[in-house]
């Protein structure tokens, strides 16, 4: 049996080229055949990749997606994100529970059906949403959980289950993203321009980037075109994880080819042989048809070598799996983490355009703005231009989710009220809008008049609507609790303030928080937004931030008059104490 | 005119951070010309029985007694200041808070390897002790905080001046960097 598993392991290790590097293939691969990763495996990973076992357990335990304890045959990752647990998921988690006689966190007894609760996995307009090891489930409600468990205790084909099923659910095409293009048809008009000049292009069309930050894509190009370094490189950046975002997921399914389209023409533009598409995890699911597409470009001539006959071009794509961890999204988290380590953000200067995947020039874009490349190269700069707003060119993917007739994906142009969205949504009685997920801003309706656009309120594409009966506190506690898990733990004002911030907003909504509190969440959250390293732990206070500004009442009404209140019960905090020790408050006469 | 009061205090703390106040060394003698010491460990004056302007407190809140007496703290010193990292965070004493209290206390007077007999401590003259070590802006408001472990002489000295003065505490960076 050791031996069994120490060839299994060397065997695993070859296949990737006994590359230090792959530490992240080696070990989803062994995940998935042994169903969790025990001391053993990661001893023998270690030695036959000649690296420390430390290396080995820091990157493993890192990953949410890793469990280093023995696991059910099925393992079952039932979201609960705000979303979620405004579409009833919190009911569906108790059939789960009831169902399989244990708790979340737990396996059964005949090692059979492990459950996990798990943050957004971009199925937020199907509500409520689980993985099914890796099979996506949509529209849960309580009563399909029996059929569920009985379908894997009987050893059911998963896939063949009603709930098996995700809808792209694009609700609006525009004419960026979803409009028909033919295969190679943008490689072929940047093969005939010189690097220089599709740079050139891609300026006149003023694109930025879609994935949060909105960097001028050509400026990153052209940083990353002229850095020296052996090789450079080309990220696409497909790890989607803010909550309420499912943008990229719906590319991924509807238009993949125009994604790897935008990578080539990067590729060229850059000067890069090799790019890599970093995938989260939970899209896992969208592999195979991935693969089928790439397979079919290699084929047609339109990644390898020689590309398109333009002799000296060559360029190919892997995709890099993920394992589950949002803070990988930030651009040098996600090379750290494709390189076979943990996922913590590296210290900037020097940026990812100028040492970046192994040390080298890359550079990392969002699926949907490699999306705009290709169809700027397309059809020009200027007719890109000519969309959005005075500082946002072109459409913008919204994926919207919450209390809404019609969730779903939106290409609109840039510049569209939040008024016109909710509208256009069925939302129009929307208490707040969430503009880019937990770390982006609660809009209140005061500020429904203002504009989806780099230079009004930004997003990477989350909106999520909170409608009028929701608690609103209730939700920015969630969002709150999710950067506390989420945060990988480097800078203090992440890893504690967040918990602290959190502990003080629990604080004010269970009715014990004064005045004195809602002055330190104001400048807790401002000290975390200053002193963190990276956006997790920029954006972290967000949620408490704006809803103070935006609406101050709700935490008015919570707090109690005096100054002062402390912050735990001391009655309670004694009668621990009492019974640790066999003692008894009463008996003793003491008072608190 | 009469000099400002001074009280000092200590919970669950090393005293490090009273050793650190003697490490103004000559200035104590300053300090005395400035202000004049009540209820203090250094002077072990045990109650007070007027008001105090400030109040200077080591240590974590562990306990019935720590709870009870910085009460007391907060209700005779016009201005209250927490210094050292037990005071601000639980510091080492904290430590404890990862494990449960029962386990705790199982561990150090049962099960240890070497304990004979043992017994949890239960005599009503002791203290109970909390589920958690808390720092003390959890129990009462604290009106200023002093980090260091412990925090230096001269951070003190510095500080105590300043407050004393109404002047605001400008301490150069050596004196604030802790790692
Ligand atoms: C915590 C965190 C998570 C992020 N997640 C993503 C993500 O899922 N997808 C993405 O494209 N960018 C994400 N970003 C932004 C990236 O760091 C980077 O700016 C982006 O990939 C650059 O591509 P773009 O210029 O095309 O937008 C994230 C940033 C932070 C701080
Ligand atoms: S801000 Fe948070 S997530 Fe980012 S590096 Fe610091 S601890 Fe890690
Ligand atoms: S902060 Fe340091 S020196 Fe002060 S009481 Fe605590 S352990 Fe001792
Ligand atoms: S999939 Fe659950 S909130 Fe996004």
């Amino acid at each position: 049996m050791a031996e069994d598993m120490r060839s299994l392991v060397n065997q695993t290790v070859e296949r990737f080229g006994k590359d230090r590097h792959r530490l992240m293939d080696i070990a989803r691969a062994l995940h998935a055949r042994l169903g969790y990763l025990s001391e053993e495996t990661i001893g023998h990973t270690a030695q036959a990749l000649g690296i420390h076992r430390v290396e080995v357990r820091d990157m493993v335990s890192f990953y949410s997606f890793f469990s280093r304890k023995k696991q059910g045959k099925t393992v079952i990752h039932l979201c609960n994100a705000v979303v979620e647990r405004m579409k009833g998921a919190d009911a569906v988690g108790r059939a789960f529970e009831r169902e399989l006689g244990i708790h979340f966190g737990e396996t059964t007894p005949d090692d059979a059906i492990t459950l996990h609760h798990t943050a957004c996995i971009g199925l937020s307009d199907q509500a409520p949403s689980a993985l099914i090891n890796g099979i996506p489930f949509t529209n849960l409600k309580p009563e399909d959980v029996p059929g569920i468990v009985k379908a894997i205790r009987e050893g059911e084909d998963m896939l063949n289950m009603p709930q098996a099923e995700v809808d792209s659910n694009v609700r609006r095409p525009g004419e960026v993203i979803f409009a028909p293009m033919e295969r190679g048809a943008a490689i072929r008009k940047a093969i005939n321009m010189t690097p220089e000049s599709v740079i050139n292009e891609i300026n006149k069309g003023r694109l930025r980037g879609r994935g949060g930050a909105g960097f001028p894509t050509a400026m990153k190009w052209d940083f990353c075109r002229k850095a020296k370094g052996n090789a450079h490189y080309l990220v696409c950046n497909a790890d989607e994880g803010e909550p309420g975002t499912f943008k990229d997921r719906a590319i991924l399914q509807e238009c993949p080819d125009l994604v790897f389209e935008g990578m080539t023409v990067a590729g060229y533009a850059i000067g890069a042989r090799e790019g890599i598409m970093y995938l989260r995890g939970e899209y896992e699911y969208l592999l195979p048809s991935l693969e089928r597409v790439l397979a079919k470009r290699r084929h047609l001539g339109l990644l390898g070598e020689n590309i398109c006959g333009c002799e000296g071009f060559s360029f190919n794509i892997r995709i890099q799996m993920g394992a589950g961890a949002y803070v990988c999204g930030e651009e040098s988290a996600l090379l750290e983490s494709a390189e076979g380590k943990r996922g913590a953000p590296r210290d900037r200067p020097p940026f990812p355009v100028q040492k970046g995947y192994k040390g080298e020039p890359t550079s990392v874009n969002n699926v949907e703005t490699l999306c705009c490349a290709a169809r700027i190269l397309d059809r020009g700069g200027e007719w890109f231009a000519s969309m959005g707003s005075r500082d946002s060119t072109g459409t913008k993917l919204l994926s919207v989710s919450g209390d809404c007739e019609h969730p779903g994906v939106y290409e609109l142009p840039y510049g569209i009220t939040v008024k016109k969205l909710i509208d256009m949504v069925g939302a129009s009685d929307a208490q707040a809008v969430q503009v880019g997920g937990p770390s982006g801003r609660c809009l209140a309706p005061k500020d429904f008049g203002r504009s989806i656009s780099f230079e009004d309120v930004p997003t990477g594409g989350s909106v999520i609507i909170i409608g009028p009966e929701r608690d609103l506190l209730e939700c920015v506690r969630q969002f709150t609790e999710f950067f506390v898990e989420e945060s990988c733990g480097w800078c203090v004002p992440c890893r504690s303030g967040t918990t602290i911030l959190l502990k003080t907003l629990e604080k004010v909504m269970e009715g014990r928080g004064s005045r004195s509190d809602l002055a330190n969440l104001e400048k807790l959250g401002k000290t975390v937004k200053t002193m963190s390293r990276c956006g997790l732990g920029q954006t972290a206070a967000n949620p408490i931030l704006t809803t103070i500004n935006g609406f101050p009442d709700l935490y008015e009404a919570r707090i109690k008059h005096e100054e002062y209140t402390p912050a735990f019960d001391f009655k309670k905090a004694l009668e621990v104490g009492c019974e640790a020790a066999g003692r008894n408050l009463e008996l003793e006469g003491i008072h608190v | 005119m009469t000099k400002p009061l001074v009280a000092t205090g200590h919970f669950t703390g090393c005293f490090g951070c009273h050793m650190s106040l003697l490490d103004i060394d000559e200035r104590i003698l300053d300090l005395v010309q400035l202000v004049e010491f009540d209820k203090s460990p250094i002077n072990d004056i045990k109650t007070f029985n007027r008001p105090v302007d400030i109040g200077i407190i080591e240590g974590g809140v562990s306990n019935s007694e720590n709870v009870e007496f910085l009460r007391e703290f907060r209700k005779y010193c016009k201005i209250l200041v927490a210094i050292g990292s037990c005071a601000l965070t639980g510091g080492v004493p904290a430590m404890r808070n990862t494990v449960p209290l029962k386990e705790c206390l199982q561990e150090a007077y049962l099960d240890g390897p070497t304990i004979v007999n043992g017994v949890i401590p239960n005599d009503p003259e002791l203290p109970i002790l909390l589920d958690r070590v808390y720092p003390c802006h959890e129990v009462v408001k604290i009106d200023y905080f002093l980090p260091g472990c412990p925090p230096s002489g001269d951070t003190l000295f510095n500080a105590i001046v300043a407050l004393l003065k109404g002047d605001a505490l400008a301490l150069p960076y050596e004196l604030v960097k802790y790692d």
